[in-house]
């Protein structure tokens, strides 16, 4: 397929997953700060600045943090700003999306300006749920309406680097907070995944069987070690030089070798150089990311090219 | 634009208002809060709340029907001080229950000692001789109770009712609050609420700590009588919440005094056994031979020591009504203290002067029967027809031990919505206590039940009843006391990038668009 289309397949996936993880990232900090006096609202904001790398204009309130990575449509890491640039990729490439899948994302992108003016006005918990409705709505559209080739491969790919990016960010910002025991639960729930824990250990809430679960379990699939696993089956898929000995390329290299960090880390050990384990999870993930975009997209010549003219 | 407190008047006690129609300090902020509010933005939250409720499936049956348990917007707000006093007078009456449980099932020292009658005990029909002599693993029989409290016309808070045997409500304690701070976030950001939703924790920290001795991880299910059980949603709620099994009768059986449950895997061995099926339906052994909602068998493992049934069979002899009169003196008896909490006027209908004059004044009483729960039965005499009246007189005088009489407490009224304005309508409360072997623990607030019927007194779900959110303020933020811990170790700093950012792959149509001529 074209390289060009591959690439905006590969960034909406990201894109959407990251408007998602934001998302629930923002519903649990928010109402754990509206349902918990205890909470301090302003250590809160700047947690939650920096886990998503704002560092100039620092929110100071959880109002304002909501307008910064919510709704401003210009930051392409706010909900509506990855929500815009998802559909701004794929419109470039419609012709290769299924109809349900364009249209699920030009629906959003209309529907986005009154959902924000409701969230301003009542509370964000229906836009929160909205946004996640919807890309669990994309989700499902790729599911059962697109061939399994390389287009859906690049999807998933870009899923998949995503989702271990911002668990990692989820997690650094709970151990971040200077008092993470009231933090675990609303990472699980930021993860969907409170129901799952309690299901899977029957016990109340500890932070040692909750990064266990979020950083290792094989199971669930939210937790970082099954993206890295969907990730690499993806990449496992996408490259037809791999052959007997290697890796084949440098993303799925970078991809296994943190797979298998973390596969064959004991579990009690994963509170070791844990900020630090967290960061590295993201830089390796923005390795593969460059190392995709080398091998498969014709490399970042076009992207600073893009770039430059984006001045203007 | 008119206020949407026009024509409030209320003809109780307010929780809202003073004598004077001045909020109280406490619900100022509140009032002010609404103060601020027209009823389109009121009628915006309800429909938000609606769907809400409606989506998740927040409902009970009532005569085969899902019925939403209605939520009113409106919280019911309790000043802190006030709320230190409940508690206390909460954990006491629990802490003297469940010693007078251990006694009537065990020595009987109270009757012994003429505290209350032996026939008392004898008389009820919720006493079950099965139960004597079956101690509980680590003493626990009340694992979670449900005290209902009414306010007085003079603002006195008092105990209406003991709920020990399978009390419901908690779920909707913890919903509603969830579901208010995502209707009305605004509001709580203007105050401090002390949190509910980690009391499920505890609640299975109870369970789990009641477990036979020499268990280390115990397995824990919940016993439900099926989907078309009035409180269904508060048991598959409570499990998710728990993560534990939500079992029923079929799925459970018993062999050499071993309560297993059957699972793709094989037997798998049950430890505790939170049962929300009526001490009747439970073991078919020992109880009525025609249920299919227990499991048979499981009296005898708890008797073995095997399985710890939570809350404990037998348990209706500490709520029967009857036995309530006599709480006063239970709690002088058994804890050497004066009742914190009082309780509601009532007189003993068994005694024949009392039921000669109580019978005479019946239009001015409540009459309930002892055993009854759900306000079904229950007869308001003031409200009530000629007809009603006689049918009652005629039931009392052929089983005075089967009811009591009551003063009329006219329950204190609390401004909920009705239409587009707010009006008052009659609440009562019900905190709920885990009791886990070393602590009782009052779930902050409780459920909060208001009768929706202009001038009803009945806030059961069943009569038309719904809830209210309710909120115990802290005049401080809980972890004040910061200075007395140790100092935490430093967070370690955030070591995060920005997210990394696509290309902008529109670029080069704009380019080329921008070149175009116009």
């Amino acid at each position: 397929m074209l390289s060009r289309v591959a690439e905006a397949l590969f960034w909406v996936g990201r894109y959407v997953e990251r408007a998602e993880d934001t998302a629930r990232l923002l519903d649990v900090h928010f109402h754990q700060v509206v349902e918990d006096p205890a909470t301090d609202e302003g250590d809160t904001c700047r947690v939650l600045a920096a886990v998503m790398g704002v560092d100039a204009d620092v929110p100071q309130d959880i109002r304002e943090t909501l307008e910064v990575l919510g709704y401003q449509s210009d930051n392409p890491s706010s909900i509506v700003g990855a929500l815009l640039a998802a559909r701004q990729n794929a419109r470039g490439v419609r012709e290769s999306l299924s109809a349900d899948i364009w249209e699920c994302l030009n629906t959003t992108h209309h529907e986005l300006p009154l959902r924000i003016e409701a969230a301003r006005a009542f509370g964000p918990a229906p836009f929160f749920s909205y946004v996640r409705h919807r890309a669990a709505m994309l989700a499902g559209h790729a599911d059962a309406t697109m061939s399994r080739d390389h287009g859906f491969d690049f999807l998933v790919l870009g899923r998949s680097v995503e989702r271990v990016d911002m668990t990692a960010r989820l997690l650094a910002a709970t151990v971040s907070t200077p008092s993470p025991e009231d933090g675990w639960i609303a990472t699980l729930r930021a993860c969907s995944a409170h129901e799952a824990y309690l299901r899977t250990y029957q016990r109340g809430v500890e932070p040692q069987l909750v990064l266990e679960f979020l950083l290792l379990d094989r199971l669930f699939p939210r937790s970082v070690f099954h993206a890295l696993v969907v990730g690499e089956q993806a990449l496992t898929r996408l490259d037809p030089t791999a052959g007997r000995v290697g890796a084949g390329n440098d993303a799925r290299r970078a991809m296994s070798r943190t797979r298998t960090d973390l596969e064959f880390l004991p579990a009690e050990s994963v509170f070791e150089d844990l900020p630090t384990r967290l960061h590295e999870l993201q830089t390796v993930m923005s390795e593969v990311s460059d190392a995709v975009s080398r091998r498969f997209f014709g490399g970042s010549a076009t992207i600073g090219w893009s770039l430059e003219e984006s001045v203007r | 634009m008119g206020s949407l407190f026009d024509g409030y008047h209320s003809v109780a006690y307010d929780e809202m208002f003073a004598g004077n129609g001045a909020p109280h300090q406490h619900t100022k902020a509140l009032f002010d809060a609404l103060q601020l509010l027209s009823s389109a933005d009121l009628d915006e939250r309800v429909g938000v709340l609606d769907r809400s409720l409606r989506d998740q499936g927040i409902t009970f049956s009532h005569a085969g029907q899902e019925w939403i348990f209605p939520l009113d917007l409106i919280p019911r707000l309790i000043p802190s001080a006030e709320w230190e006093r409940i508690e206390a007078g909460v954990i006491q009456r629990v802490r003297a229950l469940e010693a007078f449980l251990a006694d009537v099932y065990g020595p009987q020292t109270v009757l012994a000692d003429g505290i209350v009658p032996y026939s008392l005990v004898s008389s009820s029909t919720n006493f079950n001789r099965a139960a004597a002599g079956l101690e509980p693993a680590n003493g626990v029989r009340v694992h979670i109770a449900g005290i209902d409290l009414v306010r007085d016309g003079e603002g006195v808070l008092r105990v209406l009712e003991d709920n020990l045997r399978v009390p419901s409500g908690i779920s909707y304690v913890v919903e509603n609050r969830r579901t208010m701070a995502r209707v009305f976030p605004g509001l709580f950001l203007e105050q401090q609420v002390q949190p509910v939703a980690g009391h499920i924790a505890l609640l299975l920290g109870a369970l789990r700590g009641a477990a036979p001795a020499g268990v280390d991880d115990p397995t824990v299910v919940l016993l439900t009588p099926g989907v078309y059980n009035s409180a269904y949603f508060e048991h598959a709620f409570l499990a998710r919440k728990m993560g534990i099994e939500l079992v029923e009768g079929r799925d459970l059986f018993c062999r050499d005094n071993v309560l297993y449950m059957r699972t793709t895997r094989g037997e798998r061995r049950v430890h505790v056994l939170y049962r929300r099926v009526d001490d009747d339906y439970l073991d078919p052994v020992h109880f009525r031979s025609d249920s299919v909602l227990g499991c048979a068998g499981v009296l005898n493992a708890a008797r073995a020591g095997n399985v710890t049934i939570a809350n404990a069979v037998g348990n209706g002899v500490a709520d029967d009504k009857l036995t309530y009169t006599y709480l006063p003196a239970l709690i002088e008896y058994y804890l050497g203290e004066q009742p914190l909490l009082p309780n509601v006027t009532t007189y003993r209908l068994d005694e024949p002067d009392v039921l000669r004059e109580c019978l005479g004044r019946l239009d001015e009483l409540v009459l309930k029967p002892v055993d009854g729960s759900g306000g079904y039965g229950l007869l308001i005499g003031p409200q009530a027809s000629d007809e009603e009246l006689a049918a009652t007189r005629a039931e009392v005088l052929a089983n005075p031990r089967g009811w009591i009489a009551q003063e009329v407490v006219m329950l204190s009224t609390s401004p909920s919505l009705d239409g587009d304005r707010l009006a008052p309508r009659h609440v009562d409360l019900r905190p709920f206590a885990i009791n886990d072997g070393g602590h009782v623990r009052v779930v902050p607030g409780g459920l909060t039940r208001v009768a929706l019927r202009a001038g009803s007194l009945v806030v059961n779900s069943s009569q038309g009843g719904g809830s209210k959110d309710t909120w115990v303020l802290t005049s401080r933020p809980a972890r004040a006391n910061e200075a007395d811990l140790p100092a935490p170790l430093p967070a370690p700093a955030v070591r995060a990038s920005a997210p990394d950012l696509g290309p902008q792959s529109d670029q080069p149509q704009q380019q080329q668009q921008g070149g175009r001529p116009c």
